[in-house]
């Protein structure tokens, strides 16, 4: 029985008691990771972090959400009410929406009902996550436009810029999966990957995936809509107390829901890593949303790292790498990978498999040996005419490799 | 040592300088990157530097400039002669001195004058520890102490009883009279060591 039938002869209490346990889930990884990201980018900085509210500091972040709670509700007089109002719930309730495909357990009992802890499968899955994360982007644009000020408006646009853009880097980085699944459900998916994950099987879609969620997310270093020293804020600057609180609940929960789905279409969803299967049958089948929920916080802590080591991008270099690098790369990987689909299904001999294969990388090594020498004559062409004009020019925006210093041995010993 | 004098612009003949080719560091390949999250990574295990601060103290320089402090004789009485030298040393205006004659039944310090009113205000006050310099009799000095926060402008200034040192081993509480057969020299001098049976009026 596959888990769309076992999922489809719930019982609408049961329905609704997986919604409840979605959202509670979700709420409460959101106050754990606020919490374990700033102890962790605390000690990556050698000081221990908050550690002052209940046991190691487990409260802060309720403690943050209550003090937000009780502030000041304040609408700015130019904004349009009605939108900035909205724009916080749409931000909130979308993120929410995309973890209700995510399988987080294989079948198990729940109140002595057999079912799987998945809310609904539906045949295009992970369509559905995509679209829904489209509509997410509604809430920053829109929050951004109605606040009537400057600064969110340009933290909205840059965001959903951003945003834009690397969900078609992520959309195409799903394809070979799609291709290799056969499905777009993501049940299936978890159920094609029991021999090998398609984190190993397909690695650059897994790497272009993993660099396109951390944009999307707007998280560093990709954090250009909150560059503080920039925009203040972003396109949240207008906003306090409890629609502040939505829009970062929608930061971290959307952090949560790209980990889980990179969790689901990369490394197994719900299955145990190589070696341990024994142990989905623990607890009922329970164990396996422990397998889940640790791969899930493996994403988190590189969304944790990756903010304690690397400083913010530049907008330019940021769109550029997005559409210039990871879009064509990912779409030369679909294509390589739908051949190599098309010839296995088709029955083709193993040389002709390997023949494309190696053909692939002799042409990806020719066309990068190319790219070199076409770099480093553009070098040597700007070094050949740097004495031509006598007047004076800003310098030309090239990598430089060396650098001329005075030589003047007179001047060192004055100084 | 041969004195050096500077160059002059017109001595300096620019098209005669030397330049010579360094190499720069460039962009750092992949490799570099990784150490990059190496160094965060191996940060996490290692002890914070942090102190945490109202439950730990750590001790600050033995010469931290804090809170003031009007210090006493050995005997008890009061160094300062309400001079007013400090308030005319302090930068910022912070410190009010009026001073009074000591006389046989109320004498504060030994010699001619005390100061009756001594207020520095903490607020105004920015630790330059130029009063301390000009304090002729060392009655004036700086403490450690740093833990000057308060929630009014009131109290932020402090009155002599404040700033006062307090009575040590052998200090008698003033007024009282000089110890015997002294004068304000021994006092500087270093004579007096401790009160005298006789300089407690109040027994």
């Amino acid at each position: 029985m596959t888990t769309a039938e076992l999922i489809g002869a719930d019982p609408g209490w049961l329905i609704t008691v997986k919604a409840l346990l979605v959202f509670v889930v979700c709420v409460v990884l959101t106050l754990m990771s606020v919490w374990g990201e700033r102890r962790l980018v605390g000690r990556m900085q050698q000081r221990p972090g908050p550690n002052r509210v209940g046991p190691f500091g487990l409260v802060q972040a309720l403690a943050d959400g209550v003090k937000l709670a009780l502030k000041e509700d304040l609408i700015p007089a130019a904004a349009d009410k009605i939108v900035f109002v909205i724009a916080p719930i749409i931000s909130a309730t979308t993120c929410f929406m995309s973890f209700a495909v995510i399988p987080i357990t294989g079948p198990v009992t729940l109140f002595g009902h057999k079912t799987a802890m998945q809310l609904t499968d539906l045949p295009v899955g992970v369509l559905y996550v995509l679209a829904i994360a489209s509509v997410g982007v509604y809430g920053i644009i829109l929050a951004g436009w109605s606040s009537g000020s400057t600064y969110p408006l340009l933290g909205g646009l840059r965001s959903s810029a951003q945003v834009i853009s690397y969900e078609i880097a992520m959309g195409l980085s799903l394809v070979s999966v799609f291709i290799y699944a056969g499905s777009m459900s993501t049940s299936d998916i978890v159920a094609a990957q029991t021999s090998w994950w398609y984190g190993v099987v397909l690695f650059p879609s897994f790497a272009i995936y993993a660099i396109s969620m951390v944009g999307e997310t707007n998280r560093a270093p990709f954090d250009l809509a909150e560059a503080e020293g920039e925009l203040v804020g972003g396109f949240h600057t207008e906003y306090s107390s409890l629609k502040f609180a939505l829009f970062f609940l929608a930061e971290y929960v959307n952090i949560i829901a790209v980990s889980a789905l990179a969790t689901t279409l990369f490394l197994g969803g719900y299955h145990a890593p190589p070696f341990l299967g024994f142990t989905e049958n623990w607890l009922g089948g329970w164990f396996t949303a422990i397998w889940f929920f640790s791969k899930v916080l493996v994403f988190f802590f590189v969304f944790v790292w990756l903010r304690g080591t690397l400083p913010r991008l530049r907008y330019d270099q940021f769109m550029q790498f997005g559409w210039k690098v990871l879009i064509p790369v990912s779409i030369l990987w679909i294509l390589v990978v739908a051949t190599l689909r098309v010839l296995s299904l088709q029955g083709a001999p193993r040389l002709v498999v390997v023949a494309f294969a190696s053909a692939v990388v002799f042409l990806i090594m020719a066309v990068n040996i190319g790219f070199e020498n076409a770099k480093k004559k553009k070098l040597e062409a700007i070094v050949d005419n740097a004495d031509a004009p006598s007047f004076s020019l800003p310098q030309l925006p090239v990598a430089l490799t060396s650098i001329n210093v005075s030589n003047n041995k007179e001047g060192v010993d004055r100084g | 040592m041969a004195e050096i004098e500077p160059l002059k612009n017109s001595e300096r003949d620019l098209t005669k300088v030397e330049f010579s080719q360094v190499d720069q560091p460039g962009s750092v390949g992949l490799l570099g990157h990784l150490k990059g999250f190496w160094i965060t990574f191996s940060t996490i295990f290692k002890k914070p530097e942090t102190v945490e601060y109202p439950e730990v103290k750590a001790p600050t320089q033995e010469r931290f400039h804090g809170r003031h402090q009007l210090n006493r004789h050995p005997d008890g009485l009061e160094k300062c002669i309400g001079c007013e030298l400090c308030a005319w040393a302090c930068p910022a205006d912070a410190i009010y001195v009026e001073g009074a004659d000591n006389t046989e039944e109320n004498r504060m310090s030994p010699g001619e004058r005390y100061g009756k009113v001594y207020q520095i205000n903490y607020l105004r006050c920015v630790f330059c520890g130029l009063c301390i310099e000009a304090c002729p009799t060392r009655a004036l000095t700086m403490t450690n102490e740093y833990e000057l926060a308060d929630d009014s402008r009131a109290k932020l200034i402090f009155e002599k009883d404040d700033l006062l040192g307090p009575l040590r081993a052998g200090m008698l509480m003033p007024p009282h009279p000089m110890y015997p057969d002294m004068t304000d020299t021994n006092y500087y001098k270093g004579d007096v060591t401790q009160a005298h049976p006789s300089q407690d009026v109040n027994k």
